[in-house]
């Protein structure tokens, strides 16, 4: 092995610095899973009828289903029976305010670089704490709702907004979807949601932060955010746990809905814990993720940075029904160690005159497999249909690898679709080039990663993106081989 | 400025190099030239440090200094500087930003502020005016869809900006056309003066028509062979290689 291959392994192999525990009181369910599971969740959420019926639907749709194995990973299957599908901290009372938030998870949250207190925030950005099944904190929440706008608890909204969550829960990812949102459909806990009136533009970005703590336990998040007519929202999403060497499951689901002349922009920064560099440990990250550009003139993009999780099953998409909306899907995804990931993204175009535009950057290195499928669907009536795929890849050392399926499905002559693919290596001529400019390997390596990612990193808002681009750092110390 | 005594270089088990010997004092150009396969390319990137390379015998002296015993980077940032003779792409990296990273990593060895944006422009403008080459070219990344005569222009370039005390320019000639090989030329002869050294490598005698270099050196076999002043480049140019062989056999 040259010295720039063991500079590259060195720093891909940092270690994740997010990987404590919060040792706090938690209620959690025993393991296991039936229909008494399903009841118990929803009335501790004190949830009306209605929901706890679509979760027992769910739930009966989710038992008749297979667990999907066409995704190009490989993993211990999940024993459904043996984990605990609700844990949250013991309450002490109802919180008036986030003064009387447990100060331990005020103190883990400040760890995790997300301080809850406002008066210390980033100011400009609204924060919704998840902590494994409950949301703990949202801040903010007064200057939101001056403006109209709602954001708060998926559980708060049940109880507060209900004709809203029973209009839209379940619209764009139905409990049928797949195997994950059923079982998501079914045991959901918490997660966020919001709601920017009509014309409204939100005056701050809001954003949830998930952490898993408890172990043994799923974490079932739900998050469903509605741009009423002509609304503007950017959203951003984080997330951490603990390091542990069993594997955990995450199974989210995201609804993203933008009525007429809405436009919602949302951004994750997935960094669950990617298990050891032996492969040991980590999160399951089976989410899906999908938006409707229900109303004409709409827009919805996803931007996705994932450099966590030990396997990543992902595809968030955006249907665009209304005439002349837009979607777009910008995605970084990097895999080290043994990490596997398997995203990219769905477009279906259904309204005349619709856009999208794919842009994947895949990074692999150590023993890291990437896979990036995507979706273009046109039907029938999409006149005038645009989508433009872009997928790279780069490979860093000779024991990883790179795949890209992309499907395309088109029922309508007047579309036009691009779609182009690289996959490339860091070369040891581009590193020594760099190296006999006086830059070293380490420096070398994350210029030449970052400057494959721009294109994606320049769509984060701005404290993210420099966010990204240390966490691509960390994420690829000891990777060099 | 470097003094290479008895150095030999394997590549994959092959002699390439088979006993050097070269003295480049502050302020001198020397020639390197000789038929394909014999040692040139692998004496630039033995000197600069590339990987790859198996260093048998000999030692290289740089500014009192054991030259083999440094990392790349470190030579670098000592003042050495190769001119690739076939320059990378490095997609998705500007040019830009990468010279600039280039000055600040040598800066920060010397203990140096490091250098900001405007500076920084400020100084490149200037620096594009001497190889002819417009603002936009700074923008576009690294060799990324450079011509033949782009790319050595932009090693030019690299050269009056970083500079290096010893440049090795490895047939920085080839690729060029007539005006290009005058602009290369002329930041070259704009870039010399008393404390800087240069070792050219190449295989025609054309660009030395815009130079003024003070030994000819020629090599065959990992071995220089035969040192002369600008005529020796001329004669080669005339009656080509065998004419140093034959000549070497009757000595």
């Amino acid at each position: 092995m040259s010295d720039d291959l063991k500079i590259i392994e060195r720093i891909t192999q940092e270690e994740y610095k997010y990987g404590f525990v919060t040792d706090i009181e938690q209620d959690t369910l025993p393991p296991g899973l039936d229909e008494d599971v399903i009841r118990k969740i929803s009335s501790i959420k004190g949830e009306p009828q209605w929901l706890t019926d679509w979760r027992l639907k769910a739930f009966d749709h989710w038992k008749k289903m297979t667990e999907p194995d066409w995704a190009k990973v490989s993993y211990n299957k999940v024993d459904y029976q043996s984990i605990s599908y609700y844990s949250a901290p013991k309450k002490k009372k109802e919180l008036a305010s986030l003064d009387e938030v447990d100060p331990q998870l005020l103190e883990t949250y400040s760890k995790l670089g997300i301080p809850l207190e406002e008066q210390k925030m980033l100011s400009g950005v609204a924060v919704d704490a998840v902590f494994d099944s409950v949301s703990v904190a949202t801040t903010f929440k007064e200057e939101l709702s001056k403006a109209g706008v709602i954001f708060c608890s998926f559980s708060e909204a049940v109880r507060s907004y209900p004709n809203l969550v029973r209009k839209y829960l379940g619209s764009v990812v139905p409990y049928t979807d797949n195997y994950f949102a059923a079982l998501n459909s079914a045991v959901f806990s918490d997660g966020s949601f919001c709601y920017i009136p009509k014309g409204v533009r939100s005056p701050m970005e809001l954003s949830t932060y998930f952490r898993i703590n408890a172990s043994n336990t799923g974490q079932f998040e739900r998050t469903l955010i509605i741009a009423d007519e002509s609304a503007y929202v950017s959203y951003l999403e984080g997330c951490t746990a603990p390091m542990r060497d069993e594997n955990q499951l995450h199974a989210a689901v995201v609804e993203l809905v933008a009525l007429d002349n809405a436009e919602i922009k949302y951004s994750t920064v997935q960094n669950w814990y990617p298990g050891d560099k032996n492969g040991i440990g980590g999160i399951y990250n089976f989410v899906t993720k999908r938006a409707a550009c229900r109303g004409n003139n709409s827009k919805i993009s996803w931007t996705q940075v994932e450099t966590g999780s030990a396997v990543t099953w992902k595809y968030p998409g955006v249907i665009l029904q209304g005439d002349n909306s837009v979607g777009e899907f910008y995605s970084v995804a990097l895999t080290n160690n043994f990490q596997q990931a398997d995203t990219g993204t769905k477009m279906i175009h259904i309204g005349k005159n619709t856009n999208s535009t794919i842009i994947s950057k895949g990074i692999s290195a150590g023993k890291g497999q990437q896979t990036y499928r995507g979706l273009v669907k046109v039907l029938i009536n999409a006149d005038n249909a645009r989508n433009y795929s872009q997928c790279d890849s780069i490979l860093i050392g000779d024991k990883c690898g790179a795949h890209t399926f992309p499907y395309i499905d088109i029922k309508n002559k007047s579309a036009q679709i691009e779609h182009e693919a690289t996959t490339s290596n860091i070369g040891e001529d581009q590193l020594f080039y760099c190296n006999q400019r006086g830059i070293s390997t380490e420096d070398a390596i994350s210029m030449i990663v970052n400057g494959f990612c721009k294109e994606v990193f320049n769509e984060l808002p701005m404290e993210f993106a420099v966010e990204a681009q240390k966490l691509m750092e960390v994420s690829l110390e000891g990777s060099v081989g | 400025m470097i003094d290479i005594k008895n150095l030999k270089v394997n590549v994959e088990e092959k002699e390439i190099i088979r006993g050097l010997n070269l003295s480049v004092k502050p302020g001198e150009l020397h020639v390197i030239m000789g038929p394909n396969g014999a040692g040139k390319s692998t004496l630039a990137n033995v000197l600069s440090g590339k990987p790859g390379y198996d260093i048998i015998g000999g030692e290289v002296n740089y500014l009192g200094k054991d030259l083999l015993e440094m990392a790349p980077e470190t030579r670098a940032c000592e003042g050495l500087f190769l001119s690739f003779q076939y320059p990378i792409a490095i997609p998705g990296v500007n040019n830009m930003y990468f010279l600039k990273a280039s000055v600040n990593a040598i800066q920060k060895y010397h203990n140096k502020p490091e250098m900001d944006a405007m500076d920084f422009l400020k100084m490149i403008r200037s620096k594009l005016k001497e190889v002819d080459l417009d603002e936009k070219f700074i923008k576009r990344p690294v060799n990324e869809g450079f011509s033949g005569g782009e790319k050595k222009r932009n090693e030019i370039l690299q050269m009056i900006t970083l500079k290096p005390r010893l440049s090795i320019l490895d047939e920085t000639d080839s690729g060029l056309d007539i005006d290009a090989l005058k602009i290369v030329s002329q930041g070259i002869n704009n870039f010399r003066n008393s404390e800087r050294s240069f070792i050219l490598i190449t295989h025609y005698q054309r660009m030395l028509d815009y130079l003024e270099p003070d030994y000819i050196h020629v090599l065959i076999d990992g071995k220089i062979v035969k040192t002369g002043d600008k005529k020796l480049a001329q004669d080669l140019e005339d009656k080509g290689y065998s004419w140093v062989r034959e000549s070497m056999g009757s000595n």
